[in-house]
This record gives structure tokens, C-alpha cells and sequence, in this order.
């Protein structure tokens, strides 16, 4: 056995290395990283939280009962006495329609994929894939759909009808990913005890598995729901860009929503606008980051630690 | 320690010394290369281990026996400071290294592991190749070598494993066998040429086979390094071990469990004639 | 469920076999499956919604004029459909925003995962994930009236950016990503196993070389599935760049002080304008939507499979 040559020097002499150990090395390379490190944290963070700080700001004359009591205009001579009562009035019929559409298929897909199908058909992972690939099309593409299909071939037109069902399947595979995960957290131990005891697998599937699940289903359905919420790229593709000065009454209404909104006051060229705009983000902003506290705060409070 | 409460303690009995063992040579007591006296280690306000004093010899294998939960892997962590990592963990009393209590402010933890290393209980190599796996260590601590391929071949055959990956030394360090990845993180451990091998249950993730080779290699390195092996199988202390502390866990008038060191003597002289009735028990399988 | 029934003489054995009908377990059963094709019929939907116009299209402008032009003017009296220009604009945006996402990004979850305390970390996780819920139409505001008037004021030379210009919406963007590759890349850091980090620290490593020759390779296909995903919202995003990125498209703007719309932004721009349907412009629409969904297509596999590889190779 050949034994290749070490220099001396590696090996640390025992009788000299009880003091070498107390000579604490000053490492100025691990000192810079660290730093380096928490510098990237601070200045991402600190630069949004200076720019949310901004529009608040920004937006603070606006924050009044105004915002939500008056409508939007077009007019900047009427701009003093204007609001978004249409937008969020607008918003909350939308949001209440993707819940009701998107909640339940995104759930019970879910429970399909988790509980029923046999992954090792090709038919499966095939779906499973699309799951996938579908939550990381562009949201443009999704007002397209709705475009081509829902609002002209379907016939369903530029109503609030539509929308919601172009942001319900948009946010459909945040819910069905979000509920797969909370499923499979559930243990198998569990799932065999049910079906130990006689019963049938939706009894298994309903009784045990789904209520053991239902805080990371609730976190995933508002999270869904939050980003439904400030989803303007769709609805722009969908011709909501209009000063709508009336609430909608039913399915069929014409409608506008906050993103829209804000983005239309946007484009217009005075700056009267930005005031109002910064107002309705604020708003916008308020309605999101609540949901997504409370979709953290369930997560964390209430899932389970098997 | 603290005598005042040596009335209500089980004493430590730390015998042997000089006694003829079965197998082993006959140790040189005088000169341990580390030493523990008084060594207690925290969790938080939790006392995992209490009071625990024994010391290393050089050049020999020290082996750290006794049932679950009794603080042996705790103990063995303390020795390079592997405790450091885990927030809240505490050492008192003085763990000395060749005199230098390794505890103290100025000493550099990276220092101390550099000269005594360790090996796990479930084989951890870095997902890398065979090869790199080995330099890692030369190259974070900025070792001199003429050569890194003769060091890695060196090491690989310390440790009985070149013959084995000599012709894939660039495939996937995962891609070995659990015995192998095991030998392979013995490797990584020499290449730094530390003085001490710290092992916490080497072989309990292994194969009789294997775990037979991991013991050959252990005898052998044991003519270059001092090893600690901490282990569940009493019969793979005696078989390798020169000297073996036994540990237990007890529960205080607290209704706490602390490790306890119950015993340290030469492995020959604690298996065929303990000098407690605990070791005796636990030897014999009436405990544990 | 076993049917063997090899005692079929008995009337316990009989009773074991198959025939008793449970209604409601093939009810839920046929509605589960309803719901999962929900996914199915979206997909299949955008791709005829796609389809369609996209042929109508190319009926009328050459595949190869497409690809290869360097105007793309549907609006002007002189017409010219080369996409080169709206892909050039995407290009750039989505460099500015990865420049600045992925060391931030890549750094904030170093130093969340191997640095910061476990309080620390648990108080700035959720924060994190609530600030990846911010509506992007508020990152076009910010850098519209708040990010680009700085830049113009504090820009060195007198040729500074444009009222909108790529820059500033790469930056907007880039800030708007970094919570979500610090948030991907900080979990497959925290999915490596501690006794990896443990064999480091016992080869005398320092926290810096277990971060960077340890974590962060063991860790690399999770952080490239993050980059990727990173690199699929920037392309895919509309309102930051329809809002403060520029329309110019009539040539290939190179300058990132200049505005030029991407190709998210033309079908914003050319959408909220009255277009008759089965036009030339409406079917323009569905053509860069097309391209737009095979690149980000593209983008997404390559993270799906990526991320089913950091999951193999712990889990």
C-alpha cells in the first residue's frame, strides 16, 4: 500500500495546540458576509416598508368616510366629493363569487387528487401537472380566457358574472395546492384507524380527515381569496376600465373593482388623481393584508404538529 | 463537585487504574490527553447531564455506554463543542483539553473542532461528490497540502474505503452504501488530521457487516487518534473499547431525569468485575 | 377490500361480498371528479381561447415576420407585427428585477435560515409572506410617482430616465419578488437536513462556509426553482409595466432609461381600447398572449421539476 506524503505542518502539535485553540482567530470575511446577509434583509424590506409608508402618506387626506360613501368621477372639478363606492362595492360582490365558485371545486378537487386518485395513472399526474403549470400562467392569460371564451363565446359579456369567474379560476390552484398540502399533513395512522373501525372511505374522508385539515384549507381559501382581490390584469383585459358611478345590482351588472380602479386613476394625467388613488390603495391594501394576517395567523395558530 | 451533597449521590466510581484488561494494552493513566471534571450540561433551565468527571486517554478508545436518555451523546457533544449549536445549551464545570479549558472566552470553537472531529450516528455526507466530500474539510480550514489528491487517497485508505470508490471518486457521495457513506464520513473526519474522533453511535444506522468493518477501522485508527465512541451495545464497547464510562439516568426528588456518569473504569475490569451494582445490573440485562 | 370468499357456504361469508351499494360514496365520487376537470377544461379553455385568433392571425402576417421584426406598430396607419421588440422590453425588465431580486432575495434567507435567531425568524417569516400578498398595481403606483421622481432627481447626467422607463419598472418588479424567492429559497434551506450542517461545524467550518459550501448547494434546486418561478412573474406581470414601463414598440429600445412596452403591457394597453373583434389588433392580442404562455410554460416546467428534485433528495 503506497502511502502518499502529507506535509508536516497539517497535522497540529498536540503539546503546542492547547494554546493555539485561545488565539480566537479574527475572521473579518465572516464578520462581512453576515453583515452583507442581513443588509439584503434590511434594504428589501426596509425600501417596500418606506414605499407603503409613502402611499400612506400620500393618501392620507383621502382616508375618510368619502372613500367609500362617494363615487369615482372623471371630472377633476368634482374630484373633492369623490370616492370608490362602486369599486369596493364592486369588489366585495366579486370576491363573495369567487368564494362561492372557487371554494368548493378547488376543495373537492383537492380531496380528489389527495384521497381518490390512483397516482400512478398517467391520467393523474397529468392533472396533477396541470395543477401546477396553471398556477404559474400569467393572470393576462387568464383575462384572455375570459375574453375569448367566457365573456364572448359563453356570452356572458363584461359583467361581474364573468370576473368572477375568470379570478375563481385564476386563484383555483392556490386553493387546490394549499388544501392538498393540509390533506396530506393529516397521518395515514389516522385515515386506517377510521377505516379499521368499518368505515366507508367518504365517512373516513369527511368525518376524519377533512376536519383534522380544515386550518390549512381556511389558510389557503383566504390567501386565494386575498389575491383574487388585487388581481387588476385580468379584469383590464376584460374592459373594466371605465369611471362606473353605480353599484351592481345582480349578475349581470357592468361593474369596476379596486385594482381597476386605481389603476384608472392612474392613467389619468393629473395629479389630482394620485391623491385619490393612494386613498383607494391604502384601502386596498388594508382589505389584503388583513386576510393575509388572519391566513397566517390560522396557519400558525391552529395547524396541527403531528 | 460539590461535597456537601456527596452523601445523597451515588458516587463515581473510577477504578481499574492499572488493573490488567482483557484485549487492550495496558493504558497509560498518567497522561490523559482530555479531562472532564464536574461537567454538567443545560438545556435551558433543564440539567440533562449532572455532574460528570472522567478523563480521555490519548491514543486509546474511550467508549460511553448506558441505557437511553442517559446523557451520553450530550456528554460526547460537549467535547468539541458541538452543544454550541443548539440554542440554550449550557455547559458548567471544566472540560480540559491537553490543559486548556476548552470553555473559557477566548478559546475559538473552530479551533477546537479542528483538532478533535466527529462522526454521527446516521451517515451525513455532503451531497457532493466522494471526492469533494473529503476535501471539504482541508479547504475550510485552510490546510497546507502539496498534494489535495494524495490527502484524499490517504484518507480514503485510513479508513478502508479506497479500494472501494478509487475508480468513482467524482460520483455522488450519496450514491454509497450506508457502511460506506459511514467510512466515507470517517474520512472526511481524518483529512483534517484532528488529534481526538469524537463518535456518536457510529454503526446503530449499519449492517452487522459493516458495523464489523467500522470496528476494524476503529482498532486501527486507534494507533494514530484517541477515539470516544458513544454506543447502545454493550458488546461492541468491549469488543473495541480500552476504557468505558457507563452512564445512567436518574430521576431527582424533582421528578427530573438527569444523565449521571455511574462508572468509568478499563472495559475489561467494568465487564467482568463492576464495581456498582447499576453497572452490574445493567450489564448482566436486568436494566435497560 | 377483500371478496375472497372460499367458505361460500356460510352466511357470514356471504355477507362479505361485494354488492352492497353505498350511494353516497359513489355520488361524492362523481362529483370529486367533476371538480378536478374544472382544472382541466381551464386549461383546454385558454388554449382555444388562444388558438383561434392566433391562426386567424397568422393567416394574415408570416410566422417568420413575427419572430424576426423589429416594429411592431398594429396601431400606426403603417402597420408592422414583429414581436422582436415587445419580447426585447420583457427581456429587459425581467433582467433589471432579477439583478435585484436574487442577491436580496438569495441573502435575506441566508441570513434567516442560518443566522438570525429562531424568534427572529419566527416573527419575519409571516411578515414576509404577507408582504408577497401586496397587489402589483400598488408596485406600479410606487414606482411611477415615488421610485422613478427619485431616480430622476438623484440621476448624475442631464439625459436621465424617461416619465416611464424599463428601469424603474425592473426595480419595482425586483422589489416585488424578493419576498418570494427569499420565502421558496429560505424553505429549501430550512429542508436540509441539520446533520449535514452538524458534519460541517465538526470539520471546523465557520458559519460562512457552512452557508455557502454546505447549505446553499445542498439547497441549489429549491433557490433555482425559486429564481425560475421569479423569472415567470416578472415575464408574465402586467400592471408594473402597463403602469410605469412605457409603450414605445414601433423599434427595439435597448436603453432601460427608456420606455418600451413589454409584451404583457402592449395586451393590457390594446385590450382596454375598443377593438372590434376578429380585427387584425384583436387577433394581434391573442398572438403575443400565445407566445406569452408557451415561454412562461416553458419557465414553469423547469420549476416543477425542480422543485420535485430538491423534494427527492430529503424526503
Amino acid at each position: 500500500m503506497s502511502t502518499p506524503t502529507i506535509t508536516t505542518e497539517t497535522r497540529p502539535d498536540p503539546s503546542a495546540s492547547g494554546n493555539a485553540l485561545t488565539q480566537r482567530r479574527s475572521r473579518p470575511g465572516e464578520v462581512a458576509f453576515r453583515l452583507a446577509m442581513q443588509a439584503c434583509l434590511l434594504i428589501a424590506f426596509g425600501v417596500l416598508a418606506a414605499l407603503l409608508t409613502w402611499v400612506l402618506v400620500k393618501g392620507w387626506n383621502r382616508l375618510d368616510s368619502r372613500l367609500w360613501t362617494e363615487m369615482p368621477t372623471g371630472l377633476v372639478s368634482r374630484l373633492d366629493g369623490a370616492g370608490v363606492q362602486s369599486a369596493l362595492v364592486g369588489t366585495l360582490w366579486i370576491i363573495s363569487l369567487v368564494a362561492l365558485i372557487c371554494l368548493p371545486i378547488g376543495i373537492l378537487s383537492a380531496i380528489y387528487l389527495e384521497e381518490y386518485a390512483d397516482n400512478t395513472r398517467w391520467y393523474n399526474r397529468l392533472l396533477e401537472l396541470n395543477i401546477q403549470n396553471l398556477a404559474g400562467v400569467p393572470s393576462i392569460i387568464f383575462g384572455i380566457l375570459g375574453l375569448g371564451i367566457i365573456a364572448r363565446a359563453l356570452g356572458l359579456g363584461f359583467t361581474v358574472i364573468t370576473a368572477a369567474i375568470v379570478l375563481s379560476l385564476l386563484v383555483l390552484p392556490v386553493v387546490i395546492i394549499a388544501t392538498r398540502e393540509a390533506i396530506r399533513a393529516v397521518p395515514q395512522s389516522i385515515r386506517h384507524a377510521s377505516y379499521a373501525l368499518g368505515a366507508t372511505k367518504w365517512q373516513t374522508v369527511s368525518r376524519q380527515v377533512l376536519p383534522s385539515a380544515v386550518p390549512g384549507i381556511a389558510t389557503g381559501s383566504i390567501l386565494a381569496l386575498s389575491r383574487a382581490i388585487g388581481e387588476a390584469a385580468p379584469l383590464i383585459v376584460l374592459g373594466a376600465v371605465t369611471f362606473i358611478t353605480f353599484n351592481p345590482d345582480g349578475l349581470d351588472s357592468g361593474y369596476t373593482a379596486l385594482p381597476i380602479q386605481i389603476y384608472t386613476f392612474i392613467t389619468r394625467s393629473q395629479s389630482e388623481y394620485t391623491e385619490l388613488a393612494a386613498g383607494a390603495i391604502v384601502l386596498l391594501l388594508a382589505i389584503v393584508l388583513a386576510m393575509n394576517s388572519i391566513a397566517i395567523f390560522v396557519r400558525n395558530r391552529f395547524e396541527k404538529r403531528w | 463537585m460539590n461535597p456537601t451533597d456527596t452523601t445523597n449521590r451515588p458516587g463515581v466510581s473510577i477504578a481499574g487504574v492499572g488493573a490488567q484488561s482483557t484485549g487492550a494494552p495496558t493504558p497509560d493513566v498518567a497522561d490523559p490527553v482530555m479531562e472532564l471534571s464536574g461537567v454538567s450540561v443545560y438545556y435551558g433551565a433543564y440539567e440533562a447531564v449532572r455532574d460528570t468527571s472522567m478523563p480521555i486517554q490519548e491514543k486509546q478508545i474511550t467508549a460511553m455506554i448506558g441505557p437511553s436518555g442517559c446523557g451520553k451523546s450530550t456528554i460526547l457533544r460537549s467535547l468539541n463543542r458541538m452543544n454550541d449549536l443548539i440554542p440554550g445549551a449550557r455547559v458548567s464545570g471544566s472540560v480540559t483539553y491537553h490543559g486548556q479549558d476548552l470553555y473559557t472566552k477566548d478559546v475559538d470553537p473552530i479551533e477546537v473542532r479542528r483538532r478533535i472531529g466527529m462522526v454521527f450516528q446516521k451517515p451525513n455526507p455532503f451531497p457532493k461528490s466522494i471526492y469533494d466530500n473529503v476535501a471539504y474539510g482541508p479547504r475550510v480550514t485552510g490546510m497546507k497540502v502539496a498534494s489535495m489528491d494524495d490527502l484524499v487517497e490517504k484518507a480514503l485508505r485510513d479508513a478502508a474505503l479506497w479500494d472501494e470508490v478509487k475508480d468513482k471518486l467524482k460520483t455522488s457521495g450519496l450514491a454509497l452504501s450506508g457502511g460506506q457513506q459511514q467510512r466515507l464520513c470517517i474520512a472526511r473526519t481524518i483529512a483534517v488530521r484532528p488529534e481526538i474522533i469524537l463518535m456518536d453511535e457510529p454503526c446503530s444506522a449499519l449492517d452487522p457487516i459493516a458495523t464489523a468493518k467500522i470496528e476494524d477501522l476503529m482498532s486501527e485508527l486507534s494507533n494514530d487518534y484517541t477515539i470516544v465512541i458513544v454506543t447502545h451495545n454493550m458488546q461492541q464497547a468491549a469488543r473495541v473499547s480500552h476504557y468505558t464510562a457507563f452512564f445512567t439516568a436518574e430521576v431527582d426528588e424533582r421528578q427530573e431525569r438527569h444523565g449521571r456518569l455511574v462508572e468509568f473504569s478499563q472495559t475489561g475490569k467494568l465487564f467482568t468485575n463492576p464495581a456498582d451494582k447499576r453497572t452490574e445490573d445493567y450489564i448482566t440485562g436486568r436494566f435497560g | 377490500m377483500s371478496t375472497s370468499t372460499s367458505n361460500a357456504g356460510s352466511a357470514a361469508g356471504s355477507a362479505l361480498r361485494r354488492g352492497r351499494r353505498r350511494p353516497v360514496d359513489s355520488t361524492v365520487k362523481v362529483l370529486l371528479v367533476a371538480a378536478a376537470l374544472v382544472s382541466v377544461a381551464t386549461t383546454i379553455g385558454i388554449v382555444i381561447a388562444l388558438v383561434q385568433p392566433t391562426i386567424g392571425f397568422f393567416q394574415q402576417v408570416s410566422v417568420v415576420e413575427f419572430i424576426t421584426g423589429t416594429s411592431w406598430t398594429p396601431t400606426f396607419a403603417q402597420k408592422a407585427y414583429g414581436v422582436l421588440p415587445l419580447v426585447a422590453a420583457t427581456l429587459t425588465v425581467t433582467g433589471v428585477a432579477l439583478t435585484i431580486a436574487v442577491p436580496l432575495g438569495l441573502g435575506s434567507a441566508i441570513y434567516l435560515s442560518e443566522y438570525a435567531n429562531p424568534r427572529t425568524r419566527k416573527v419575519l417569516k409571516p411578515i414576509i409572506e404577507l408582504l408577497a400578498g401586496v397587489p402589483t398595481v400598488v408596485y406600479g403606483f410606487v414606482a411611477l410617482f415615488a421610485l422613478n421622481p427619485l431616480l430622476q432627481k438623484w440621476w448624475p447626467t442631464d439625459n436621465g430616465p424617461a416619465f416611464q422607463n424599463l428601469l424603474i419598472a425592473g426595480i419595482a418588479m425586483g422589489i416585488m419578488i424578493v419576498p418570494t424567492i427569499a420565502s421558496i429559497s429560505e424553505d429549501s434551506m430550512a429542508a436540509v437536513p441539520r446533520s449535514l450542517r452538524e458534519g460541517a461545524y465538526a470539520l471546523a467550518s465557520t458559519k460562512m462556509q457552512v452557508s455557502t459550501r454546505v447549505v446553499v448547494p445542498a439547497a441549489m434546486s429549491g433557490i433555482v426553482a425559486a429564481v425560475v418561478l421569479g423569472i415567470s412573474r416578472a415575464v408574465g406581470e402586467t400592471m408594473i409595466v402597463t403602469i410605469a414601463g412605457g409603450l414605445t414598440s414601433d423599434r427595439i429600445v435597448l436603453n432601460p432609461l427608456e420606455g418600451a412596452a413589454t409584451m404583457t403591457a402592449f395586451i393590457a394597453n390594446i385590450s382596454s381600447g375598443d377593438i372590434p373583434v376578429g380585427s387584425l389588433d384583436y387577433d394581434s392580442v391573442f398572438a403575443v398572449g400565445a407566445l406569452l404562455f408557451l415561454i412562461t410554460f416553458a419557465l414553469n416546467a423547469v420549476s416543477i421539476r425542480m422543485v420535485r428534485r430538491f423534494r427527492e433528495v430529503y424526503e
